[in-house]
């Protein structure tokens, strides 16, 4: 077939037949399902202006984006920091950003890791299908950021940013962690004028002068009945503490709880993509590798161009080991490719190990369907219990390091060997559970009917303590939102017992 | 699939969160303006030099581990490791994260940032708190206004040059012997002639002649498209003059480090005033105390000196460099004096004369800054409210419209020294 391409440069006929030529392979060959794709061509500073924002196309104003930007756009001028080729959109239609800079190679290979790879994997994966709504997520942010705009003009901004300012202190808290049903984006705007249709049809200034029930002048028992019934009305423990906020914080008005809504919101949309790196960026490397070999195969890129993605690939997959200057923990890209690549070997020529590691699968002559379901079923830690063979394992010659407070040394209790292959998959995987992505707090306890103070708490699991610093400084933002005093207790998850407690001034 | 060219669309996308961000480290960006302006010289205040903001004050807290307690890691190890070895642990919690999230929310690490050039201005005006009116006219870019600049093909029909236009279009008739209206009129009467006379063979010449000019004058024109010509404007810079601006100070033990920096604000306020006006602005400074001498500005505003005061030393050498190089009609001349009021009072005369007779008459504008102490005290001198020199100043001011006086003790009230000056020059634009 003819070349593609020759050479650096590119025009828009170019990136057609690059993404044509790709689609070709990776939906007629490999299978991939895709969302229709958007292609966009920015510049170095629309892509800084991207990163700001975490990557979304549209968002509503704060500082907080202002200073991301003038960190990275420092960064980025005195060299310390490059720049990504792409950014991807969860989204229908699929958006992904390409940089003008990039040489027409750059462009097949971001075309297919982003266009094809990260597209399938969001486009199938249970996690997003379940949490996020791909129709929907840029006609709500385009509703967020007028919301958040109105709200300013009306409100004035510093009563807007000192709700989003506490609002963003606890987005990792503002998740719910288990599903109890698939987010609708596109009814949110609709939800909010029903709600203000309703408040407005229902305003009667008379009922607000007709005397109250006194909870001070009530019985002792009627009074333990009511608190109970009110207590039981707030479903404690809540470990979602933007929605606990957003729901019963007894001084917020209408529009402040629109806002906690709308960070909430956002915070879940980015919940998966935080689940799946390694499986994410394994699916979208290893489905560029395939698609770009696949091209210079059937004599569309020259042997030129299939050198210079070759050294960009090895320097995205890089992992430097732990002794290493340039360590920084592990790079998803380079665990991601090598536990695909591993399993389609495996689907294709297994060898004794392989066969009693992965009898499901081994030798099935399948690759491409075991790693559509892997891509479509698992998340990070599942991926990696199940799937990290021992061929892998040993490729990275991966250690287990124990860290204890009272040693002053790590010690290293477990390697890749018989012995430790299953403890150390198991282990990786705990290092992979959503749990530990962020502290988990809970709303245990409100005093209803006197001073309102809310109580938090923080199981310490094996010794993990919390920033006390930070603490006091994020319960001061809680407060604005709970509108009384909050507490937080440490709890020692194993006994009970309290470690800590910290108070909002 | 769908290919959007984004690169086209408005940039500063970011721009409000930037002004947002700014505001909230308005304090940080203060302090490096103000940093900025006691570095740079008098001249350069406008310049394209980056000023560099560290920040450290925007903290977004959240909720977050600290390293204690038991963890386990799996990680890419070197090959040589095994069961039982040991790895000692960085010291001070940080540098090599092994595994851990280096800190995540906490305490972010400050990081600096570049003012574009725009940004530290309003910076620098906001602290002179100079009117809306006067801050577009010194921010503004240069005046321009369109000039004569020969000849072009191209241009819009108002800018015909139509002599050259019609020089051109003689010319090519001429050569390309386009018959004129006398010729052809001649013709005509010999055709007439001829008809009247019955001259057969005559008229048939004659008409074949006139056929022949009538055909030349069709086809070629009396206008051509490659005769005309429009005349060509340029955009040129005005008023393209020189200005030198003098600054006098005196560096005498009474004035204070606070005075010095407000003298300075001053200066710089005026030469970029004067900058956006003038092609060049050349600035002298002369500082004196019972004697004047001309410096460069390191010494002037660095260097202290002791002595009495005698400000028409100061005046003297002003005028003596005036005569030397600046020559009034080839340049205007501003001069800006800050002192903290102090003279001899044997010297009020001399003063008086200098700037009756000599000074005020040449310049343009003289301002003249009497700077106090940071709370606003002004060395009072026994019993007098007033200062010498300021006294002295005051008898002046009224022959003399560009003289113009004022009290400074803190940088806000510089810009209302020049006030007269802007509204002056604001009224001469309009």
């Amino acid at each position: 077939m003819a070349l593609l391409f020759d050479g650096a440069e590119w025009d828009f006929q170019t990136l057609d037949a690059i993404h044509r030529a790709c689609e070709d392979i990776a939906v007629g060959e490999f299978g991939l399902q895709v969302y229709p794709n958007q292609i966009e061509v920015i510049t170095s500073e629309q892509m800084l202006d991207a990163y700001s924002s975490n990557g979304l196309p549209l968002m509503y104003s704060h500082w907080s984006f202002g200073k991301r930007f003038a960190r990275d756009e420092a960064l980025y001028r005195q060299g310390y920091q490059g720049l990504a080729y792409e950014i991807v959109i969860n989204s229908s239609p699929c958006i992904s950003y390409i940089m003008e800079e990039n040489t027409a190679t750059l462009q097949t290979l971001v075309i297919a890791h982003a266009c094809f790879g990260h597209n399938h994997f969001f486009r199938n994966n249970y996690l997003f299908r379940q949490w996020t709504d791909a129709e929907a997520i840029l006609g709500y942010l385009a509703f967020a950021k007028a919301y958040v705009a109105e709200c300013e003009e009306r409100q004035g901004r510093a009563a807007v940013e000192r709700i989003l300012d506490a609002a963003h202190a606890l987005r990792p808290q503002g998740i719910h962690r288990y599903p109890k049903r698939r987010w609708r984006l596109a009814e949110e705007a609709e939800r909010r004028r029903v709600r203000h249709e309703h408040a407005e049809v229902n305003y009667d200034p008379l009922m607000r002068t007709v005397p109250g029930f006194r909870i001070g002048q009530a019985a002792p028992e009627a009074r333990q009945q009511l608190e109970s019934e009110a207590r039981a009305r707030l479903r404690l423990p809540e470990e979602n503490l933007l929605y606990f906020c957003e729901k019963h914080s007894p001084r917020l008005a209408g529009w402040e709880r629109e806002l906690i809504r709308i960070v909430r919101v956002l915070a879940q949309y980015f919940y998966p993509q935080a689940q799946t790196k390694v499986a994410n960026e394994g699916c979208a490397t290893f489905c560029h590798y395939e698609i770009m070999t696949r091209l210079h195969e059937t004599g569309q890129i020259s042997d030129g161009a299939l050198l210079e993605f070759l050294h960009s690939h090895s320097s995205v997959i890089l992992q430097p080991d732990l002794l290493d200057e340039r360590f920084a923990g592990w790079n998803p890209y380079a665990l991601g490719f090598a536990i695909m690549r591993d399993l389609a070997r495996v689907a294709r020529e297994p060898d004794e190990e392989d066969r009693a590691w992965f009898p499901a699968f081994a030798g099935n002559g399948d690759p491409w369907g075991v790693l559509r379901d892997v891509w479509a079923n698992y998340r990070d830690e599942g991926l990696i219990r199940q799937f990290l063979g021992p061929k892998v394992m040993r490729s990275f010659r991966m250690v287990h390091l124990a860290d204890r407070t009272a040693d002053p040394d790590y010690c290293i209790n477990d390697i890749h060997d018989e012995e430790g292959y299953r403890r150390i998959a198991s282990l990786l995987a705990d290092q992979y559970e959503p749990a530990t992505l962020a502290p988990l707090i809970e709303v245990a306890d409100v005093d209803l009917f006197g001073s309102r103070t809310l109580k938090l708490v923080h199981q310490s699991h094996r010794g993990a303590r919390l920033d006390g610093d930070l603490a006091k400084k994020t319960l001061q933002h809680m407060q604005v939102l709970w509108g009384y005093r909050v507490c937080l207790q440490e709890h020692d998850a194993d006994t009970g017992r309290v470690l800590t407690e910290y108070a909002s001034a | 699939m769908v290919i959007v060219d984004r690169r086209a669309n408005p940039q500063g996308k970011s721009l409000a969160n930037r002004q947002r961000f700014l505001e909230r480290v308005r304090g940080d960006v203060k302090r490096a303006v103000a940093d900025t302006i006691a570095r740079r010289r008098i001249a350069d205040v406008d310049s394209g030099e980056e000023v560099r903001v560290r920040v450290d004050g925007t903290e977004e807290p959240g909720f977050a581990t600290t390293p204690e307690g038991e963890h386990d890691y799996v990680l890419p190890g070197p090959g040589t490791l095994n069961r039982g070895d040991r790895i000692r642990k960085p010291q001070g919690g940080s540098g090599r994260g092994q595994g851990r999230k280096a800190g995540r929310g906490s305490g972010e690490d400050p990081f600096e940032f570049t003012l574009t050039r725009e940004e530290f201005l309003n910076y620098f005006l906001d602290e002179l708190e100079l009117p809306r009116l006067a801050r577009t006219s010194v921010m503004q870019d240069k005046l321009s206004k369109p000039q004569r600049a020969g000849i072009s093909i191209y241009g819009y029909p108002s800018a015909l040059d139509v002599r050259r236009t019609m020089r051109n279009s003689l010319a090519r008739r001429i050569a390309l012997r386009r018959p004129d209206l006398g010729t052809l009129e001649a013709v005509q009467a010999r055709v007439a002639a001829a008809r009247e006379a019955g001259d057969e063979d005559a008229l048939a010449q004659a008409e074949a002649h006139l056929a022949q000019l009538r055909q030349r004058m069709a086809r070629i024109p009396y206008v051509d498209p490659i005769d005309v010509r429009y005349a060509r404007h340029e955009r040129r810079p005005v008023p393209a003059t020189e200005a030198v601006m003098f600054c006098l100070m005196d560096v005498s033990g009474s004035m204070t480090e606070h005075m010095k920096d407000l003298a300075k604000r001053f200066f710089m306020l005026l030469h970029l005033f004067l900058g956006r006006r003038y092609d060049r602005v050349h600035v002298v400074f002369i500082r004196h105390t019972e004697r004047a001498a001309e410096v460069d500005e390191d010494t002037f505003f660095r260097s202290r000196e002791t002595g009495g005061t005698l400000v028409s030393s100061a005046l003297d050498v002003m005028l003596a460099v005036q005569r030397a190089r600046f020559p009034r009609d080839r340049f205007n001349l501003y001069v800006a004096q800050a002192s903290d009021g102090d003279n001899d009072s044997a010297d009020r005369a001399r003063v008086t004369y200098l700037m009756d007779e000599h000074i005020l008459p040449i310049v343009r504008y003289f301002a003249y800054v009497e700077t106090g102490g940071e709370r606003g005290a002004f060395p009072h001198h026994a019993g007098r409210r007033t200062t010498e020199l300021w006294d002295t100043y005051d008898s002046l001011s009224p022959e003399h419209e560009q003289l113009a006086m004022r009290r400074l003790n803190d940088s806000a009230a510089v810009w209302g020294v020049l006030a007269d000056l802007f509204a002056k020059s604001g009224a001469a634009a309009a």
